[in-house]
């Protein structure tokens, strides 16, 4: 049961393309992330939701309202839009008092006085502003002014919320426990979110689903856990956290390593798929991959060339080839030491073509 | 954090504070305070009561009540005309808006007292050129325009004074926060309601600041009322001071009036910067945005093209036309014949630059006066810039007062203190020799210099001195290869904002040049006084070329620099 869709929408911009030929629905409730690299059109997006970006072409809906439709020349203004927006430096107003800024909203739709007192009061409390709410905003710190902006956002109780880096100007402490603030909110009021961010972690743990985007395309919308664990693609995969890349020849269907003279995996085997590439790249995660004996035939050697203390974890630099990769154990696991020999192994690596 | 604290530099600190005040305290503060001094103590005795009697004369009074009402309504017209096309430029889908911003901003380079000038040329009651066409062709019985009047001379101000305004509020409407509004719009406002809640609300301060600054600079503003108010009796305080110190040259009689009137302009000019010191301090938010989305742009649909042809029109006439005046009647044989080509020539050009002395030695004296003001006010004020900013020392507060004088202390006020300090009564009498005009111009424009090198300062961050120190250079070292480099800058345009408008100068000069010492502003004035008014225009002419080059290369050098 869709709510939000946008339907083959593009947006140029003179001759660059901000955003290809977009396709995607949102559940009721939903929590959808648009996560990416600064630049990929994650923002032009939201805003051409929220209506401060015209659309070049495809069309955007909520339930079964048309709100932009270049090719049927229709076009909602953001003020009729009826949603709620959250915005990185925050946008509270400093001349209003704290409760004004909450109140604004629902002053503009002309509610009587004693229903805008509640629902401001009620957006207050939930975001723990009763106290600071005669003050003016400037005097709170930038957790303050979010929780502003969202009491705002939340007091005309919006289908949809759509918020652009709103964390992003926050403490990194602050920005964790905000987090879970914004997914209690939702909880409790149900509405669909729509989470512009460059930050996979913040996206990984609010999203229901995320949509992973590069350069104005799609690469993937899936769970947090799919994108995860079955990235679609080379750029998901380096996108997504920690990774390492290994070059490597395609020589005959086995997978070369250059200038390197250890022992590959017996299982170093390019996939059927890839087999027209001269030049594929063997993908695996720092912490998927484990010490093995030197023996062990699908162990790969290398020569430990740093070794790093982390805390929880061990950071380890190996050498194979003229290529480094790193291996991240537990701490409890004692690993080899710098300029020693070892070997390892890879529990799910993937295979991609060295220029996909 | 201070830059300066270890034991031996102690003693320079000292030294730097001292001269820094030292400097401060005899060219403005002791000027000023003789004033004051000399305004309330008649003899040995104090005496308030006479301070009040003069003021209470009928001339001082009506000088009193001209400048406030030429003062509000040059404040009311700017104000209007600097926001109105402030939004316009910014905010709409205006066309040409970049060329249109550009040429809002040219009259702040033109001296206003030539464009008074030349409207005096275009607008008076009987010769005026507008006047007379329509007075010729439409069988108009009067003047269609009287510029010798209060609103004639206040909407001359305007002209020229908007700037202040326009360029107060363009600035803070481009660094606004687009999301300020953006989300008053995602909650419903349309563009009318954000217009009037959200962003003249959060750019009130900067209109206010503006409107009290032109405020502050029409009060004590001599060269447009000079100009348009003397024929009708129009005196505002810096011209009766003027013209009471010049007919009596220099009685006891007229130096106390004059001291009483510029103890008014001194209490007044306080009072405004305190009150947009006050309002800047109490309104003036963080309204500056991180992310660059352009700020709605409110289509002016069926508007678009007669807003543009009325900003060129503003243009054309504010600005083209009074400058084509200037330019013509420069080139006439003589006053008083018509526009064609037979009657213009370029002679009047080569005789006040090769023949006529008293032009020639005018434009040497304010090349040289603004050449040297600048450089010692240039360095002057890097130096009295870094304790102010910088330096953590014992002291720095009378610093920090006296710093703030220059900015609240108008010219006539800078003029009229330094006649009473460097006429002979302490022994030193540089009184009408160029010396005492280039002590009132440094005065005067101490204020630019402290303000464009505490901005460079205040970009140089401590840490960058404290890391030349780790390395091992001493505070000196520091300062010559870390500070002086950053800064520069930041000199470059002190000098500069100097150096330019004292080409132009006039309310300072003309209280204080001696028959060899006139500048530029003053020989075009007195030229134009003595009905010599083909050649004042052409000097003014030749003026309005030199700034505008003065002003291109700045432009070019700043922009290169990186101010």
């Amino acid at each position: 049961m869709s709510y939000v869709r946008l339907v083959n929408v593009t947006k140029r911009f003179g001759d660059v393309i901000a955003v290809n030929n977009l396709n995607y629905e949102i559940g009721k409730g939903e929590c959808f992330s648009m996560l990416g690299p600064s630049g990929c059109g994650k923002t032009t997006t939201l805003r051409m939701v929220a209506g401060f970006e015209d659309l070049t072409e495809g069309e955007v809906w909520v339930g079964d309202r048309l709100l932009s439709s270049p090719a049927k020349n229709h076009y909602t203004p953001p003020e009729k839009r009826n949603f709620g927006m959250v915005f990185q430096a925050f946008a509270v107003w400093p001349h209003l008092s704290v409760y004004e800024n909450v109140a604004f909203p629902l002053r503009i739709r002309k509610l009587d006085e004693k229903e805008i007192d509640q629902r401001t009061m009620d957006a207050l409390r939930a975001t723990n502003l009763v106290s600071a709410k005669d003050g003016s905003p400037d005097y709170l710190s930038g957790g303050g002014k979010q929780r502003v902006a969202l009491a705002r956002a939340l007091a005309i109780n919006p289908d949809v919320m759509l918020l652009d880096e709103p964390l992003s100007s926050l403490d990194p402490h602050l920005r964790e426990e905000m987090r879970f603030e914004i997914k209690d909110l939702q909880m409790k009021y149900g509405f669909s979110i729509i989470y512009v961010t460059h930050d996979q972690s913040e996206a990984m743990a609010l999203s229901d689903r995320i949509l992973v985007m590069k350069l104005g395309v799609v690469q993937q919308i899936d769970t947090p856990l799919n994108i995860y664990n079955h990235p679609a693609n080379k750029f998901v995969f380096s996108f997504i956290g920690l990774s390492n890349f290994l070059s490597a020849k395609n020589e005959g269907g086995r997978a070369v390593v250059p200038n390197h003279s250890g022992q590959l995996p017996a299982s170093f085997v390019v996939p059927e798929n890839l087999a027209g590439e001269t030049d594929v790249s063997f993908a695996s995660r720092p912490s998927e991959i484990d010490f093995t004996t030197m023996e062990d035939p699908e162990g790969l050697h290398g020569v430990i060339t740093r070794k790093a203390f982390l805390g929880e974890i061990v950071d380890y630099q190996m050498q194979v080839g003229d290529q480094f990769l790193r291996v991240q154990k537990g701490r409890r696991d004692p690993g080899p030491e710098p300029g020693e020999s070892c070997a390892v192994k890879f529990l799910r690596p993937f295979w991609y073509a060295e220029n996909e | 954090m201070s830059a300066v604290k270890t034991k031996s530099s102690f003693g320079v600190a000292q030294l730097i504070l001292f001269l820094s005040i030292a400097i401060l305290v005899v060219i403005v503060a002791f000027p000023v305070m003789l004033i004051l001094f000399n305004a309330f103590w008649v003899g040995d005795q104090f005496n308030f009561q006479g301070a009040i009697e003069i003021l209470q004369q009928p001339a001082t009074y009506e000088a009193l009540r001209n400048s406030l009402i030429i003062a509000t309504m040059s404040t009311i017209g700017s104000t209007i005309v600097g926001t109105f096309f402030a939004w316009l430029v910014t905010r709409t889908d205006l066309p040409h808006k970049t060329f249109m911003k550009s040429m809002f901003l040219v009259p702040f380079m033109l001296p206003s007292f030539i464009g008074a000038m030349a409207w005096k040329m275009l607008l008076s009651p009987n010769a005026g050129f507008i006047n007379r066409f329509f007075m010729d062709n439409f069988g108009f019985t009067g003047p269609i325009f009287n510029i010798y009047s209060y609103l004639g001379i206040s909407l001359v101000e305007v002209m020229y004074l908007f700037p202040f305004v326009f360029i107060q509020v363009c600035g803070a409407l481009e660094r606004m926060d687009p999301t300020l509004e953006e989300s008053a719009r995602i909650s419903g406002a349309g563009l009318f309601t954000i217009t009037r809640k959200i962003t003249i609300p959060l750019v009130l301060p900067s209109i206010l600041s503006g409107a009290l600054l032109i405020m502050l600079y029409s009060m004590a503003h001599f060269g447009t009322v000079a100009v348009l108010g003397i024929e009708n009796g129009i005196y505002n305080i810096p011209v009766l001071i003027y013209e009471r110190i010049h007919q009596s040259a220099g009685s006891f009689e007229s130096i106390r009036l004059g001291t009483v009137l510029a103890t008014v302009l001194v209490v007044s000019a306080a009072f405004i910067i305190w009150l947009q010191r006050k309002i800047l301090g109490s309104g003036h938010y963080q309204i500056i945005g991180g992310k660059s989305f352009r700020p709605m742009e409110l289509k002016l649909r069926g508007l678009r093209i007669p807003m543009m042809l009325f900003c060129f029109a503003y243009i054309g006439f504010t600005i083209v036309l009074p400058t084509v005046v200037i330019f013509l009647v420069g080139s006439l044989k003589t006053y008083g014949l018509s526009f064609s080509p037979e009657n213009l020539s370029l002679d009047n050009f080569k005789f006040i630059l090769f023949e006529f002395d008293v032009t020639r030695d005018a434009i040497f004296n304010s090349v040289s006066l603004g050449f040297t003001a600048a450089i010692i006010t240039m360095f002057a004020g890097v130096m009295i810039s870094y304790v102010i900013v910088k330096m953590k020392v014992r002291g720095k507060g009378i610093l920090e007062f006296l710093g703030m004088l220059p900015f609240s202390v108008p010219g006539s006020v800078i003029a009229l203190g330094v006649i009473l300090a460097w006429s002979g009564q302490f022994g030193i009498n540089i009184y009408n020799t160029v010396w005492i005009i280039l002590v009132a111009y440094i005065a005067r424009y101490m204020a630019f210099s402290l303000k464009a090198n505490s901005a460079a300062l205040e970009q140089v961050h401590d840490s960058l001195v404290e890391a030349s120190r780790a390395c091992g250079a001493t505070m000196w070292q520091s300062l010559r290869d870390i500070v002086l480099p950053l800064v520069r800058p930041g000199m470059l345009a002190a000098f500069f904002l100097i150096f330019l408008p004292s080409l132009r100068e006039l309310t300072v000069s003309i209280m204080l040049y001696a028959p060899t010492t006139r500048t530029s502003g003053v020989a075009i004035y007195t030229l134009n006084e003595d009905g010599e008014t083909v050649i004042s225009a052409a000097l003014a002419a030749i003026a309005l070329i030199i700034i505008v080059i003065g002003q291109t290369i700045i432009n070019k050098v700043t922009k290169k620099a990186g101010v």
